[in-house]
């Protein structure tokens, strides 16, 4: 969504305005609003998924001592990002992150999604014992909702296909 | 002329697209289906951290994954845009054809988007992620938006090394997006609920079912056409098939009761629903100024009025057109220059006339 009034810069401000009974809508950038004297300028969309989160991790970073003088603060090894940094900016430096602050990632991580484990797709790089795992959980869910269906007949066929995966998944792990 | 600019000029003069010629299932509610697939690559740091130098490499190595799978003939050609090289009016017009994010137009180098001519698969390159794979269906198609995208990051996982991780999944800038990194979107249009005045009702009830509703073009765009977005949220913890499922059962409960308003119109209120359509209808066919809020509102009237068989000619996919005439850049791009406000409100109302001429009724 681009500005109305110029075309050019995107639409960040949202511009109602009531003459004689009759109202008008029209979205601006911040150059243009301000041109027209909008005052709403002055709140600009800084609500956005980075900041909440950012605020969210603030109240978490609350909580933890600061590190001690002399004390090194942990940085990831491939970005040089601390978490620290992480908590302002609301996102990672990149994906080593991840491992770098995996204990303080993991609550959060709940907290977002309400789970901290992945149990979709995995790629073919993963390798063959990864997907065969992930097969494999996606097959046991599948079977514990046919058992809970009463839906036996498919419960069984669900059951032989596990045998079978998890006989590989045996071979492949030796 | 380049390959490149040849399908760019295609996509930004051309008001049509794919994924509106309102075919799919219950297209007449569901204008369209998204699939958006984040992916990284394994320590290269994330579009927010990177210098010039970092950026231009991440494109370099996408643009040669990119060319390995055209040799491989495996999928219909697709073709790198370097953004750098694409004027600012272009870059506005291919986010209001919803092939790139409003962030993405935003001139940072590096910055590429992969698509093809039926712009029914885009991959934007160092948008928030390293790479965003978005597939494009008409009409409510999560399955088949999904087997397009899946086929796509299958295809460039090969090629090139994704950030993974077996427990969190495919790992993104953002921990929002962590796990599948999928993204799946339907777009509804709710013009009967809107009469009703029962939008925020039903919304409020899909928003409690854990997904999000946003507007024509995201956030603060709520109401425009009566046009919605509902997207699931959680992307760690369930597996593509189950989002999918879910977003598709929530659509489809979505969809019957925008019908089941729309029945309701028709039986109770039918000359006053007539009479707003074909009011709508006449401005937008007469009218000599108009601006792109207006040509939103009454596209959303008439729309109806065609789904309804209350007005007789025009295909759905024209009248989905009208969605990406009504915007400013496009109106500028087919003029060639940028305009004043009042020039393009006038412009706009010429370019819907002859539009729409073709097919009055």
């Amino acid at each position: 969504m681009t500005c109305e009034e110029c075309g050019k810069n995107p639409a960040t401000v949202r511009f109602e305005q009531v003459v004689n009974g009759k109202r008008t809508v029209m979205n601006l950038c911040a150059e243009c609003a301000q041109k027209k004297g909008v005052l709403s300028v002055l709140f600009q969309p800084t609500f956005s998924i980075n900041s909440l989160l950012s605020a969210l991790l603030g109240s978490q970073m609350k909580g933890l001592p600061a590190a001690s003088p002399g004390e090194e603060e942990k940085r990831c090894r491939i970005c040089g990002m601390s978490y620290r940094d992480f908590a302002r900016a609301g996102r990672l430096g990149c994906s080593r992150c991840y491992e770098t602050f995996e204990d303080r990632l993991d609550p959060l991580l709940r907290r977002i999604h309400g789970s901290g484990r992945h149990i979709g797709k995995a790629p073919v790089k993963a390798g063959g014992a990864a997907r065969t795992r992930r097969e494999l959980e996606e097959l046991r869910r599948q079977l514990a909702a046919a058992v809970a269906e009463e839906a036996y007949e498919k419960a069984a066929e669900l059951r032989d296909k596990i045998k079978a995966l998890e006989s590989t998944l045996g071979r492949e792990e030796e | 002329m380049r390959r490149e600019e040849g399908l760019l000029e295609n996509i930004v003069r051309r008001s049509s697209s794919p994924w509106m010629d309102g075919s799919g299932t219950m297209s007449d509610v569901v204008i369209s289906s998204r699939v958006r697939l984040a992916r990284n690559l394994r320590d290269v740091e994330f579009p927010h951290r990177m210098d010039e130098k970092a950026a231009k490499a991440v494109f370099d190595k996408v643009k040669n994954a990119v060319l390995d799978v055209n040799a491989r003939k495996a999928v219909p050609e697709l073709t790198c845009i370097d953004l750098e090289d694409v004027s600012p009016l272009d870059r506005q017009v291919l986010v209001e054809k919803h092939l790139m994010s409003p962030q993405h137009a935003q001139p940072l180098p590096g910055r590429g988007l992969v698509t093809r001519p039926d712009e029914r698969v885009s991959i934007m390159v160092n948008e928030e992620d390293h790479l965003r794979i978005q597939c494009l269906y008409s009409g409510l198609e999560l399955d088949e938006a999904y087997i397009t995208a899946n086929g796509m990051d299958d295809l460039l996982d090969e090629r090139l090394d994704f950030a993974y991780d077996d427990r969190t999944g495919f790992l993104t800038a953002c921990p929002t997006n962590v796990g599948t990194g999928l993204r799946a979107s339907v777009m509804v249009h709710l013009p009967a609920l809107a009469i009703g005045d029962e939008v925020s009702r039903v919304l409020s009830a899909v928003n409690k079912m854990g997904l999000v509703v946003r507007g024509l073009y995201g956030e603060g765009t709520e109401g425009q056409g009566n046009v919605y977005q509902v997207s699931n949220q959680i992307t760690l913890g369930q597996s593509e098939k189950e989002i999918l499922e879910n977003l598709s059962l929530i659509a489809k409960q979505v969809v019957a009761e925008e019908k089941r308003y729309r029945e309701t119109l028709m039986k109770n209120r039918r000359s006053a629903l007539e009479d707003r359509i074909f009011r709508a209808w006449g401005i937008l066919t007469n009218a000599r100024s108009m601006s792109s809020e207006e040509a939103v509102r009454l596209w959303s009237d008439v729309r109806l009025g065609v789904e309804l068989g209350l007005i007789d000619g025009p295909d759905v996919t024209h009248i989905n057109e009208i969605l990406v005439i009504a915007q400013p850049n496009f109106v500028m791009r087919s003029h060639g220059r940028t305009m004043s406000s009042e020039e393009r409100d006038i412009a706009r109302a010429e370019l819907l006339r002859r539009h729409l001429a073709s097919m009055k009724s």
